[in-house]
């Protein structure tokens, strides 16, 4: 049992995981949305291990754990991507990709 | 309330984080943000650390900030900073550049010494602290199969990865 | 049996026939069909009167199969409509009519329709024509009345409008089927009224009904008959729906034999005939029957007396005779009315089918005025056209004279008619023969006034025809139908003082009219060809003969009242405001379109914020 309530490092991954998003929603650049993707995925692990420790359990940390697998596949996925976008379009502005509006 | 150093200490360390993270998405330097994104990581390692978690920390610190955005900074580079990037560039490299992540490094760097050194926290802490032990028994015991399916990911995103990134032109139409 | 039930079906076969193979039919092969098998039919129907007549049968009834079944929204009970025919003495009558004048004027047509280039078309349409008829007459229940009355519409807008590429024939098809049209929506709706509220379709069991305690109230039963007596005027051309037979003219001349004189327009005799157990039940709407009779009689004698197209005048004598039975109707007259709408099938299809002849003979002339010295030209056609005439006008000896005569004779006692009646139609009957008079004074007497030849027609259909015709006409008075099986008569007599004079005021009446006429139209009989081209052009000049002769100005009334208001409603209207209201659902699809549609914008981070506000709409739902 920490010192830290958990109402505060659950606000506190809140926080993150909104700031996280408003970047994902506001930014056109697709690097930066990806950087604003860690911030969030950064922030559920903030979560897990919070409670973790209050509760005693390792179960929070193996958490953190499988999303840090998962954020390390994302980011390689994710920037293949970009690198291939910069060479399609000489640009890394995410509303170039609009082909599924149609027309 | 009762502001026990730990918590303090915790409290520092958050609204770190979040300075940092407002300031990832409010850049428009992509290496500035980056260095932020650095920032960000080691104020929440220093959070876990805090929590109890220091084998969490340690993970994040050497993964997050070490690995991951090393990857960000490679492909940084491979774009090129040629095009829409460079009038974000600055102009000269005064103080104001790294002026925001120096000062929040620093501050986290006295915050860790500061942990370290005292020994009520250290105290707290070793009463609460669960170690690598504990998260390895458990990760493979009743997780074993998580951590397969977890390294099944990394293998397909490191296939994805070199796949998407190929160059078309010459390795892609054979 | 089996003969009832095939008789209405005879013709069908003949129209399939004609209808499937059109041209490939010779001439001589078609008209072998459609004759044969209308032969068949009258053939069949001569068979049961006589076995009805002289056998002690007084009814025969077939089921053939069941058609539907209807449920009471009250009770729930169920009623079974069935394809089923029934026969007395009064549709045993009708279908002797019906059949018998039908096959006379088929072979007419088969003669007359001889060079026409769609005469298969023609004679398929006659043939459906009498189908529709014989189902109409034969109907066990309202419903397969209504059947065959519907099919006699429709066929009759097919032959009227038969010449089709003229623009006139099918302005007088549309009128004639639009106007009729009110009439069967006012019967269709009698007839649903009449179902809710006796639960019962069946002519019998209505006819049952109403003779025993009649269940209904008198209010009811009084819209119940003014809603099928609506229907009755409409078919039967009488007062306020009078306008579309004059314009039904346009069709072929058999055609018009066909609807004025053996079927379509005494359907509505035949309705009222049938149903009458029912309408004796509402007194108030039997005297309706008798004024709109009355009216009708005068005012199409009028109009007669100042047309010049012979067809014209032959349409609005039917008028005023159809009058005179839906007076005797609705006097309670029936068998008597019944009995002149068979003579009055027999003369009217022999003046229309020598007029036919007649008109043929002389090029498509069909304007007396034109016309003139007949009588040596055409000597076979004018005799025929006397005796036809004779009959109408009811010359003593004539048939016409019997049934008109046992009309007349029963006014001035029925209780819901009476003295002022039996006035007016001695009035009407005066008209008549001034009119026939004028008609016969007119196109046979006097000198050939347009030098044309005379085509001969070697026809012996045609003549034969004719002179069927011609000995029905004289002798069909003899033929003592006796329909008081069928008829109930008006059980409330008042017995009113009949004076002695009646009955030598009304054998005298047709000869006043001839005298007078003799008198009067004395420049036409003598053929002064400068005062009839001035009376010709009077038509057009003096006011109150114009007047006359667009029918009383119900035409132009019509036009006025009816018309004019819904063109320019319907022009106002000209974007259609129940359509807006229906083009309102597809205008909020099409808005709900527009919306969905923006949302597929291919915006990645509209997407995301989307998604997170949907997540959050859930999450909040969830929590609270």
């Amino acid at each position: 049992m920490t010192a830290i309530p958990l109402e505060h490092i659950l606000i506190l991954a809140s926080i993150l995981f909104l700031i996280g998003f408003v970047g994902v929603i506001v930014r056109k650049n697709a690097l930066f949305i990806l950087m604003s993707l860690e911030v969030m995925l950064n922030a559920t692990g903030v979560a897990f291990i919070g409670a973790g420790s209050v509760w005693q359990q390792a179960d929070g940390q193996v958490m953190f754990m499988l999303i840090l697998t998962l954020a390390a596949a994302e980011v390689a996925v994710g920037l293949a991507l970009l690198i291939r976008m910069k060479h399609q379009y000489r640009s890394l502005d995410i509303d170039v990709l609009s082909d599924l509006k149609g027309q | 309330m009762n502001f026990s150093p730990i918590v303090t200490m915790f409290y520092l360390a958050a609204l770190i984080a979040i300075v940092a993270s407002i300031k990832v998405v409010t850049r428009k330097n992509t290496v500035h943000a980056l260095l932020y994104l650095v920032i960000s990581l080691i104020a929440v390692a220093v959070c876990f650390y805090l929590m109890g978690a220091p084998f969490a920390a340690g993970l994040e610190v050497i993964v997050y900030a070490g690995a991951i955005l090393v990857l960000f900074v490679f492909a940084i580079m491979l774009f090129g900073l040629r095009e829409d990037e460079t009038q974000y560039a600055p102009s000269h490299h005064g103080i104001s550049m790294w002026f925001g992540p120096v000062t929040l490094a620093l501050v986290l760097l006295a915050q860790l010494l500061y942990t370290i050194n005292h020994q009520g926290i250290q105290q707290q802490l070793s009463a609460t602290v669960i170690d690598s032990k504990q998260v390895g028994i458990l990760l493979y015991g009743p997780y074993l199969l998580a951590v397969e399916i977890a390294s099944f990911l990394l293998l397909s995103g490191l296939i994805a990865a070199y796949h998407f990134a190929k160059d078309v032109t010459h390795g892609g139409q054979q | 049996m089996m003969i009832l039930a095939w008789l209405p079906f005879y013709p069908l076969i003949s129209f399939a026939l004609l209808i499937a193979f059109q041209r490939q039919l010779s001439w001589k092969l078609a008209s072998v069909i459609s004759v044969t098998t209308v032969l068949l039919s009258a053939l069949s129907s001569g068979y049961l009167m006589w076995q009805l007549s002289f056998n002690d049968v007084t009814t025969l009834s077939v089921n053939l199969w069941q058609w539907f079944t209807l449920t009471s929204f009250d009770t729930g009970d169920t009623h079974q409509v069935n394809i089923a025919f029934y026969l007395d003495r009064l549709s045993a009558v009708m279908v002797c009519v019906v059949s018998g004048v039908g096959f006379l004027i088929h072979c007419f047509a088969a003669a007359y329709m001889k060079e026409d280039p769609h005469f298969h078309r023609f004679m398929a349409y006659m043939n459906l024509f009498l189908v529709a008829m014989l189902l109409l007459v034969l109907a066990d229940n309202l419903v397969l009345l209504y059947l065959g009355w519907e099919g006699v519409g429709l066929c009759s807008f097919l032959l009227i409008g038969f010449w089709y590429k003229v623009p006139e024939n099918a302005a007088a098809a549309r009128k004639a089927f639009i106007i009729t049209r009110i009439g069967d929506t006012a019967l269709v709706i009698g007839l649903l009224f009449l179902f809710t509220s006796l639960n019962s379709l069946e002519i019998n069991t209505l006819n049952t009904l109403a003779q025993g305690e009649w269940p209904l109230t008198e209010q009811r039963t009084f819209w119940i008959t003014i809603l099928l007596l609506g229907g009755a005027v409409g078919k039967s051309a009488q007062l306020p729906l009078q306008t579309w037979l004059p314009d039904a003219m346009a069709g072929p001349t058999p055609v018009s034999a066909l609807i004025h004189a053996a079927t379509m327009v005494t359907a509505g005799v035949y309705l009222i005939a049938r149903m009458h157990h029912v309408f004796i039940q509402s007194p108030e709407v039997m005297t309706l029957i008798a004024w709109i009779g009355v009216l009708t009689l005068l005012i199409a004698g009028i109009t007669a007396l100042v047309q010049s197209d012979i067809k014209r005048i032959l349409a609005y004598s039917t008028m005023s005779q159809i009058g005179y039975m839906m007076l005797a109707l609705g006097a309670g007259a029936w068998s008597a009315s019944v009995f002149h709408l068979m003579i009055h099938a027999f003369f009217k299809a022999l003046l229309f089918l020598t007029a036919g002849a007649v008109i043929y003979a002389l090029h498509h002339q069909q304007n007396i005025f034109k016309m003139g010295g007949l009588l040596k030209r055409l000597p076979v056609e004018s005799a025929f056209f006397i005796v036809g005439l004779a009959c109408l006008v009811a010359l003593p000896g004539t048939s016409g004279f019997f049934s008109k005569e046992a009309i007349i004779g029963h006014l001035w006692q029925s209780p819901t008619a009476g003295p002022i009646f039996w006035w007016l139609a001695i009035i009407g009957a005066l008209i008549t023969s001034i009119y026939s008079c004028r008609l016969f004074f007119l196109a046979f007497m006097g000198s050939a006034r347009e030098n044309i030849s005379i085509v001969k027609s070697d026809g012996v259909l045609i003549k034969a025809s004719l002179s069927l015709l011609v000995i029905l006409s004289l002798f069909g008075g003899w033929l003592n139908i006796d329909l008081t099986t069928v008829f109930q008569p008006l059980t409330t007599q008042v017995m009113k003082q009949e004076p002695s004079w009646l009955h030598s005021v009304a054998v005298a009446t047709p000869f006043i009219g001839i005298a007078f006429s003799w008198w009067i139209f004395r420049e036409y009989r003598l053929g002064n060809s400068t005062k009839i081209a001035q009376s010709y052009q009077s038509i057009q000049t003096n006011r109150v003969k114009r007047w006359c002769y667009s029918g009383l100005g119900f035409d132009s009334l019509y036009t006025h009242l009816v018309v004019t208001p819904f063109m320019f409603i319907a022009k106002v209207n000209r974007k259609d405001l129940i359509d807006q209201l229906v083009m309102l659902c597809a205008w909020y699809a099409k808005l709900l379109r527009d919306v969905a549609a923006s949302l597929q914008n291919g915006l990645l981070r509209w997407y995301a914020a989307a998604f997170a506000c949907g997540l959050m709409l859930w999450l909040g739902a969830w929590l609270v």
